[in-house]
């Protein structure tokens, strides 16, 4: 299998970085690499693409701006009115691909697989929140970015797509392959702090 | 800084958005029949207002949507946001510089 062999995701070289970055309890940095991301485009004033669509993912598609829905092992994340990005785990995105542009045939749509666009960095712990606002001009707070809400917004002045997945918090940012070894040095500085062993 | 309200994604750095100008300009209907000054006209000349003007803004780090913003031009205020194909709202009042 010469493709495995030569699969190697943006942030390998930084894995050790991220990981000798976390800090217990506080927050933890890790790649989360070859996500499948398929970029679905469609009118979701049309019921039946809504539905052909929502019946691949498992869930129906979020219409309101920057949510996520979740079904099965698929997050669909909004992108825009009419776009929405597919997330699955490694290795499904054929199948992604397949099950929509079967399940959506001769309608008018764009389904392309974008998996190799960008990575994904777990950030996660009690820090996670604050470590993120340190670059970004979102509000974070918990009462308004909760588990289930997205954004596309700047980090350190490098574009991303910021999801909350769980309440721990745990957050996932999906970066450009190009920007990401950046930006994982960037989250390695911004933790330094935690790493200061206390009193 | 402003702080942009994108019609989608609520408010946002403008360092996120990308500017696009006046807006409401229409294609000429006839473009067959313009003549090279009235073709200047529609591609070069644009309003220069002190004070409020409706422009367009793009969110290019975001949803990627044009949308209109009212915006007075002396305090940077913005009136109101509204997305493409909506009709502009009616003109607010003085800002706050005291400019109509």
């Amino acid at each position: 299998m010469a493709e495995a062999t030569h699969k190697r995701s943006p942030l390998a070289d930084l894995a050790a970085g991220l990981a000798g970055a976390s800090v217990p309890g506080r927050v933890s940095l890790a790649e989360e690499p070859f996500l499948a991301q398929i970029d679905l485009r469609g009118d979701a004033a049309d019921g039946g693409f809504r539905e052909a669509a929502g019946g691949v993912i498992g869930a129906a598609l979020p219409l309101a701006p920057n949510t996520v829905a979740q079904g099965g092992r698929l997050r669909a994340l909004w992108l825009g009115p009419d776009e929405w990005l597919i997330v699955g785990p490694e290795g499904s995105e054929g199948g992604i691909e397949a099950g929509l542009k079967a399940a959506l045939a001769g309608r008018h749509v764009s389904i392309v697989d974008v998996s190799a666009s960008r990575t994904a960095i777990a950030v996660a712990g009690a820090g996670a929140r604050e470590v993120l606002a340190k670059g970004m001009g979102l509000d974070l707070h918990s009462r308004a970015f909760g588990p289930g809400r997205s954004a596309q917004a700047q980090l350190a002045r490098a574009q991303v797509i910021l999801e909350q997945v769980s309440g721990e918090p745990r957050f996932r940012l999906f970066v450009r392959a190009s920007f990401a070894p950046y930006l994982a040095r960037w989250l390695i500085d911004a933790t330094a702090e935690y790493r200061i062993a206390g009193p | 800084m402003l702080l942009i309200p994108c019609p989608w994604c609520g408010p946002r750095d403008e360092s996120e958005f990308r500017y696009g100008g006046e807006a409401h300009i229409g294609a000429p209907a006839n473009p067959g029949s313009l003549s090279d000054a009235d073709w200047a006209d529609y591609l070069f000349m644009r309003n220069n207002p002190k004070g409020w003007f409706r422009e367009r803004w793009m969110h290019a780090q975001g949803c990627r949507r044009w949308f209109n913003a009212v915006r007075h031009t002396v305090s940077n205020e913005i009136a109101a946001v509204y997305r493409m194909g909506e009709p502009p709202p009616p003109a607010p009042g003085p800002g706050r510089e005291g400019e109509t």
